[in-house]
């Protein structure tokens, strides 16, 4: 006797917590043959809104919190998708009718990636700050600091748990927290990631996770303005110069579209931070 | 100054009495009219040429020539040329060398260069000529060495640079902001149009001339004087690859929209309403110094101003009381006398603007003390001002001023400081005073501000990166993170993780 599956339901990933989205929408999620995988939800303009608050809310732990602790953290989402490799290979499998070799690739580069970055949090404030030899009696330091709240469209062509964790790890690194928004037809890896987040020492609000239409997010989030900074990685088939133009009202900073999945770079950690510059007067003696 | 000396010949005499020593205007062998520089000669501009004018008295300087969209063109075209056949051409070392050789010619020429900035800015001579023209060569010294060690830059080996980068510049330290924009550009190899602001053309002719003393090939630098339209015209010319301008956030915020999905790399240094932290332990005489050249500086036309003042409470009444003090002994009047700490407002809309919001300070129940000091009868100005009692929503304690005018408000622990001090869309400055150096590094990790100034203010080198956080704009200017706006990683070798993904 064959046993009968328990199929999972798949919702949105916002502060911590697995709402629906509040619109009550949802949208099939199929396989490229057509088969039915999955309702997942269609997030809405609310449920983006919610998002960001949830992503501010936690700027403070997050970026407060030391680049060893953050890395440790970063590590750990490694480890414990390691353990589930073998659910995210068949999910891919199905969503992306990807061979296990394929898929294989994809879910262990994806942990790579979160090795790579995590080993990069108590380190990329030396490469990209400076101490600076000012003419004068002070003790000048540059140091990099998360510019708080991004908002990202994840690659929607390809790759989608790679593509998820390859915008959001360098963005994490510094101390950001994100909204993401995840690829549209294939959903559900970044819903299952969200699960692994959810059980690992992310705190909640740190990553936040939609699915749905990028095309119908993406200008709430370009436009909000308690959003810090805006990755279209994936919006290349979006009405992108719009989003830019919505961001530019309270000048975010802007990461335009790239085509495929983004190479894992420190440039990507770098353009989510400010630099700070301190004059520290020395005293006479 | 006849006018200014009889009124103060019927005060009772003061320690503060002074004889006049203005600064002679006849090293200056000025022009009656100037035209745009472009590919290395000075070109009539086709649009209608507009006088520049002394802020203190109001009379012409010079007549301008006004670029139109023609004249931009050309003006890029020979940028683009002077890219594509010289500049690009040239080995970092060369590139160097006319930096030096510019750097030499400013301090050469510098008492000129302050005479004419403090004439056509208004600016006290004192500080066009102590910190405007020795930064400027200080600038372009810093930025020479860099030309032939890019690769030490932070990008990775052999960057790139841009192209043309087109520039515009505000009104407020005209040399230096120029120098803070083509001193990194040239360094990096890439060629320039830049537009210095319609009120203060002066300087920027000035430089002209001096990159004809250097030789500079012709068209790596072009300069197209003109008000908005020339600067819209500039930005949004097809043919440039960088984009700089320093100025108002809403003219940057225009630029970040129209140019949105051009590909230009854009950096913005913008306004801010930055606070200064005086804490009860601050060392007092320092403090009073510090906050009055943190707003009265330049008049207060510094975007990274520090014009709120936040004092902890306990300390309000000493602080404001000696503040207001040491304000009663500032001299204001002639921008060429030696003696002279406060200049003139730069424009009368700009003056107009400072009155309309110390009007509506008053009016949101701010209480308005200004220093009781003699106004010249031309010219603009506006004595040092200061406002007490300011709720944090006043329009004076959100909304830059641009102008010597400072709004004070309390605090009474650390805590409420550094909320009150990163409660602004802006966050391009902010300042503590403490003599507790273990609370300055807290309080420093705390303030959102791409500028912090720990018992000092307003203090600036070519070797210290410089811009905002959130509104006050993006990318940095000075030092090595200055010269990330002008270049382009070739990328570094890819980390072995990448097998499965691509660039």
């Amino acid at each position: 006797m064959t046993r009968l599956t328990v199929p999972k339901t798949y919702k949105l990933y916002i502060g911590g917590k697995f709402p629906r989205s509040e619109s009550g929408r949802t949208y099939e999620v199929a396989t490229k043959k057509g088969a039915f995988l999955a309702n997942a939800a269609r997030a809405s303009r609310k449920d983006a809104r919610d998002a960001v608050v949830a992503a501010r809310a936690a700027v403070s732990g997050w970026s407060g919190a030391t680049g060893y602790n953050r890395g440790q953290v970063l590590y750990r989402i490694a480890e414990l998708l390691e353990g589930r490799r073998e659910q995210f290979v068949d999910e891919l499998m199905a969503t992306e009718s990807l061979s296990k070799a394929a898929a294989t690739t994809q879910v262990d580069t994806a942990i790579d990636a979160w090795v790579w970055y995590a080993g990069w949090a108590d380190k990329y404030v030396q490469v990209a700050g400076n101490g600076n030899p000012v003419s004068g009696p002070y003790f000048n330091l540059s140091t990099p600091e998360p510019s708080g709240v991004i908002a990202i469209v994840a690659p929607q062509d390809s790759s989608s748990l790679l593509g998820l964790v390859s915008v959001i790890a360098p963005a994490l690194v510094s101390g950001n927290t994100v909204v993401v928004v995840a690829h549209e037809a294939a959903p559900l890896s970044a819903i299952s990631l969200s699960e692994v987040l959810a059980t690992s020492d992310v705190p909640g609000g740190v990553i936040n996770i939609l699915t749905g239409s990028p095309a119908e997010i993406a200008p709430w989030l370009a436009s909000h303005a308690d959003v810090n900074g805006l990755d279209l990685a994936g919006a290349e088939q979006l009405e992108w110069v719009d989003l830019q133009i919505a961001a530019a009202d309270t000048l975010k900073r802007v990461s335009g579209p790239v085509v495929g999945v983004p190479a894992p770079s420190v440039e990507r950690i770098v353009q989510w931070t400010e630099t700070k510059t301190v004059w520290h007067t020395k005293s006479l003696i | 100054m006849t006018e200014n000396n009889k009124a103060l010949s019927v005060k009772a005499p003061s320690f503060l009495d002074y004889a006049p020593a203005p600064e002679s205007t006849s090293i200056l062998h000025l022009k009656k009219h100037y035209g745009l520089f472009i590919d290395g000669e000075f070109v009539d501009g086709r649009g209608d040429a507009f006088s520049t004018i002394s802020p203190a008295t109001e009379k012409e300087i010079a007549s301008i020539s006004n670029a139109n969209n023609a004249d931009v063109d050309a003006a890029v075209a020979a940028a683009r040329k002077a890219y594509e056949r010289t500049w690009s051409k040239l080995s970092g070392a060369d590139r160097g060398k006319y930096l030096f050789r510019i750097a030499r010619l400013v301090q050469e020429r510098a008492r000129e260069l302050a005479v004419a900035e403090s004439l056509d800015n208004g600016k006290p001579i004192k500080e066009s000529r102590d910190v405007d023209v020795p930064l400027v060569a200080a600038w372009f010294f810093y930025y020479a060495g860099w030309a032939d060690k890019l690769d030490y830059a932070g990008l990775g080996p052999n960057p790139q640079s841009l192209g043309v980068a087109a520039q515009v510049i505000p009104w407020n330290f005209p040399l230096l902001m120029l120098a803070w924009k083509i001193a990194p550009a040239l360094a990096a190899g890439n060629t320039v149009v830049i537009k210095p602001a319609e009120t203060t053309p002066l300087s920027a002719m000035i430089f002209a001339e001096i990159l004809q003393q250097a030789d500079l090939p012709k068209g790596v630098v072009n300069i197209v004087t003109g008000a908005g339209d020339t600067g819209s015209a500039l930005v949004n010319h097809p043919d440039v690859n960088k984009v700089a301008f320093t100025g108002s956030t809403g003219v940057g915020r225009a630029i970040a929209k129209s140019i949105a999905g051009s590909g230009k790399k854009v950096t913005l240094e913008l306004g801010g309403k930055n606070a200064n932290i005086v804490f009860d332990d601050a060392p007092m005489d320092q403090a009073i110094e510090g906050i009055v050249n943190g707003i009265f500086f330049n008049q207060g036309h510094v975007c990274c101003a520090g014009s709120r003042l936040l004092v902890q409470e306990n300390v309000h009444d000493e602080v404001v009381d000696r503040l207001k003090a040491r304000l009663s002994t500032l001299r204001l009047g002639d921008p060429l006398d030696k003696n002279t700490d406060i200049g003139a407002i730069n424009s009368k809309a700009q003056l107009d603007r400072i009155r309309e919001l110390s009007n509506v300070g008053e009016a949101e129940g701010a209480e308005r003390w200004t220093a009781d000091c003699v106004i010249p009868e031309n010219g603009f100005w506006f004595a040092p001002t200061i406002f007490t009692n300011v709720s944090t929503s006043s329009r004076i304690a959100r909304e830059e001023v641009f102008g010597p005018v400072l709004s004070v408000l309390t605090f009474r622990t650390p805590a409420e400081a550094i909320a009150k001090a990163n409660n602004t869309p802006y966050g391009l400055s902010a300042g503590i005073w403490s003599d507790k150096g273990s609370r300055v590094l807290a309080v420093a990790d705390k303030l959102r501000a791409g500028v912090i100034w720990a018992n000092t203010f307003n203090r600036f080198d070519p070797a210290s990166p410089f811009g905002g956080y959130k509104e006050s704009g993006y990318g940095r200017e000075g030092g090595r993170h200055g010269l990330a706006a002008y270049l382009e990683s070739a990328g570094w070798a890819a980390p072995a993780v990448t097998k499965g993904g691509k660039k």
